[in-house]
């Protein structure tokens, strides 16, 4: 009764912490500008169903992609078995399921299968991480808390696949000897081979194995669940989301500014009454052009960032990377973090309101110089797994740079005048465009 | 051009005749001598088979696409609206470009702030040219058995996802087509997008296309097949720099039909 009592208050305990968090980045997310994602939820499903369900754009990286594929598919199936344990956990059951028979054999070893399998999954990353010379987790953005977060998972999916087996392979042994409570169930196709580590113990040892086993099964999937949202891992639950409130335009196309468009109109229009009421809604909020900060940027460019699995697909394509620029499209997406992640925390410490620190993610996080090496290429959005767009945040913040600081390489401000007086990027007379037709 | 006249809009709608299609030629189509070369080829092949078609000349004006994407949504939506002006007095349709970046911005921003026309690459129409056989290229023609690679623009490729239309024109000209270890959706840009034409690369240890010609030797081609004029400038200034010019040419797919076509009875 009193094991119930704490199982019970550790999942509330988790379950609670977890939610808290969730709050937390919702809010935060939310911190972001408007835009319209909720159109064509038939083509939003398809691109979900595709890339975060299907895993459609893991494989171009065939090692590290099917590695994923068998972590994935052995966590989603795996956690069929979350609800045994949260059954038994309350009641004081064991193994509720059994009544399921030959179904329950069934999955019992397809359980033990996937465990395996995640477990070398696991391992294989880990080696590939640590032991092998792979660039892109090798980057300057990748010291200290990247790196290890990346590999405290690792680990403790190795210990928890392995939890999991002993805890079964104890069970094998308990229900051999007949142990009060131990019913025969399951069959154990991959936790027979521990049977050999405990099989010298007391009843009283095996017992002990079993059920320290499933405590510490039940207790790491509870932490699990809080530590995800601290980390890149998160992605295992917003994958599905961010890729639902994808960008569904053609690749190629930026965005229209609308309030430029309003004030272009205006020019444009000889009969615009200049001393029109500005529609209401327009003037709620000051316009700001471009993004200067966190905030300034959308909602769905705030979820790409807690979505982010730090992989680095993104920046392993990136021209100006590979040619030693400073610009880091993944570097990109994890300053955004942790840039709204700070803006959040001094909300919440100020009552609800945030009033600006005097920081900004241009200029304390990112450099001019990061968003001048860009070339628009889309390669970082090509390669992006869970459809995010780093180039979209980067030219983003140059619109703040141009059309609130005016700040450009000397060379870009006369391109822009150029265009603006001959109509063209270089200093020709736009009277002599269509020159060419007369030269041979 | 010695052998004809490109007309321009205005002149055809003042003879009251409506071209068919019109050609955007673009800034560097234009202005740089390198990329008039292309334009002329492209206006050559227009010409021979018999597609009624005008430019604009002096009417035209930059798209705006470098302006936008260094962060000059004023300047840019300004050149849209002048442009789209121009275009819908005309009652312009169908339009194909010589440039893929003013593909995409005419393509995919301009119907938005409200100009919607038919929008192809000339990679494209070329290729419906010779899908119709109105166009074809000669039975002598000087690329046959060569080795040509193409090099994706970004816009075209990854931005607007045409991949084939190139390929299948450069598969007429009977030539070995080899393609880069990066190619398609996962080619390497040639490092002139988003404004950095027109401006100095930031610090780093190599230039964007010279490390694209790396790619470009690996597979020892005859000629670089390109469809941009930026693309152009970039691979040429590529293959110079390996001091390749002698053994590989930095075409665009249009001069390539021309010439396989015999467009050009001069050279
Ligand atoms: C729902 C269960 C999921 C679990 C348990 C899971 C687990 C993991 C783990 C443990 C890693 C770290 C691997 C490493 O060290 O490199 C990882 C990485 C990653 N995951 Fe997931 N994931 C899940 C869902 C998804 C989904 C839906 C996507 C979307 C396609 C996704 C995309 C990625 C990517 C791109 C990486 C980086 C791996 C790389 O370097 O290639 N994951 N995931
Ligand atoms: S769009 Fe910019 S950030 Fe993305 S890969 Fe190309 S150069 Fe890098
Ligand atoms: S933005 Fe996408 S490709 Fe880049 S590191 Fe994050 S998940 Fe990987």
């Amino acid at each position: 009764m009193i094991a119930q009592l704490i199982f019970a208050a550790c999942v509330v305990a988790g379950a609670t912490l977890f939610a808290r968090r969730i709050r937390f980045i919702r809010k935060n997310i939310l911190m972001g500008q408007r835009v319209d994602r909720f159109d064509r939820p038939i083509d939003r499903w398809k691109v979900m169903a595709r890339v975060a369900l299907g895993q459609g754009k893991m494989v171009a990286r065939p090692v590290a992609g099917i590695m994923h594929i068998l972590i994935y598919v052995g966590f989603v199936v795996i956690n069929i078995e979350l609800l045994e344990i949260l059954i038994d956990g309350l009641f004081g059951t064991h193994r509720a399921f059994a009544g399921l028979g030959g179904l329950y054999d069934f999955l019992i070893a397809t359980f033990e299968v996937l465990a395996a399998l995640v477990l070398l999954a696991c391992v294989v990353f880990f080696v590939r991480r640590n032991g092998m010379a792979i660039a892109r987790f090798r980057s300057q953005e990748m010291g200290g808390w990247p790196t290890l977060d990346a590999n405290l998972i690792l680990v403790a999916e190795v210990f928890l696949m392995f939890a999991f087996l002993s805890m079964n392979a104890a069970d094998v042994i308990a229900q051999g000897r007949g142990i009060d409570h131990y019913i025969v169930a399951g069959s154990f196709p991959v936790s027979q081979f521990l049977v050999p580590l405990y099989e010298g113990l007391t009843d009283a040892g095996v017992v002990a194995v079993e059920r320290g086993m499933w405590w510490f099964h039940i207790l790491g999937i509870l932490s699990f669940l809080v530590y995800v949202t601290y980390s890149k891992h998160f992605h295992i639950l917003l994958a599905f989301p961010n890729t639902y409130y994808s960008d569904l335009t053609q690749q190629g196309a930026m965005d229209n500014m609308a309030a430029v468009k309003k004030e272009v109109d205006l020019m444009m229009d000889p009969n615009a009454d200049p001393y029109a009421a500005p529609a209401p809604e327009a003037d709620a909020v000051p316009a700001k052009f471009g993004a200067k900060d966190a905030t300034d940027l959308s909602w769905k460019q705030l979820m790409e960032a807690y979505t982010c699995t730090e992989c680095g697909r993104c920046t392993s394509e990136c021209p100006a990377n590979q040619t030693g620029k400073l610009l880091s499209p993944r570097k990109i997406m994890m300053d955004l973090r942790d840039r709204i992640e700070e803006i959040g925390k001094q909300r919440d410490a100020s009552g609800g309101t945030w009033n600006g620190d005097g920081k900004a993610l241009l200029g304390s996080y990112i450099s001019e110089e990061e968003l001048w090496a860009c070339t628009s290429c889309q390669a970082c959005v090509q390669a992006c797994p869970v459809n995010i767009s780093p180039m979209g945040i980067v030219l983003d913040m140059r619109r703040s740079l141009i059309m609130e600081d005016s700040k450009s390489p000397e060379s870009i401000t006369s391109m822009f005048n150029n265009i603006e007086n001959n109509g063209a990027p270089w200093a020709f007379p736009a009277a002599s465009r269509g020159d060419w037709i007369q030269e041979s | 051009m010695s052998t004809f006249q490109v007309p321009t809009l205005a002149d055809m709608i003042a003879q009251g005749k409506a071209p068919e299609v019109l050609f955007w030629v673009g800034c560097a189509g234009s202005f740089d001598d390198r990329a008039k070369r292309i334009t002329k080829a492209i206006a050559r092949i227009l010409h021979h088979c018999e597609v009624p078609f005008a430019v604009l000349g002096a009417e035209e004006s930059c798209t705006g696409d470098p302006a936008k994407r260094a962060g000059n949504e004023f300047l840019f939506q300004m050149q849209a609206a002048q442009n789209i002006a121009v275009l819908n007095g005309y009652e312009v349709q169908r339009i194909v470009t010589g440039c893929p970046h003013c593909f995409n911005v005419i393509k995919n921003e301009y119907p938005e702030l409200g100009g919607t026309y038919e929008v192809m690459h000339h990679t494209q129409f070329i290729r419906d040219l010779i899908g119709q056989g109105r166009l074809k290229v000669a039975d002598g023609n000087p690329f046959k058995g060569r080795r040509i690679t193409f090099h994706d623009p970004c816009y075209l490729g990854r931005g607007n996802g045409e991949y084939a239309a190139p390929r299948d024109v450069l598969s007429s000209l009977d030539a070995e087509l080899v393609e880069m270890k990066r190619c398609k959706q996962n080619g390497l840009c040639c490092g002139a997008g988003g404004a950095q034409m027109f401006k100095e690369a930031e610090k780093g240890n190599r230039e964007v296309n010279h490390k694209r010609t790396d790619d470009v030797l690996q597979v020892k081609p005859n000629v670089v097949a390109t469809g941009c004029p930026f693309c152009n400038t970039m691979m040429t200034d590529g293959v110079k720099h390996a001091e390749q010019e002698g053994q590989i040419d930095v075409k665009d797919i249009a001069e390539l039909i021309a010439e396989a076509a015999d467009l050009f009875p001069s050279n």
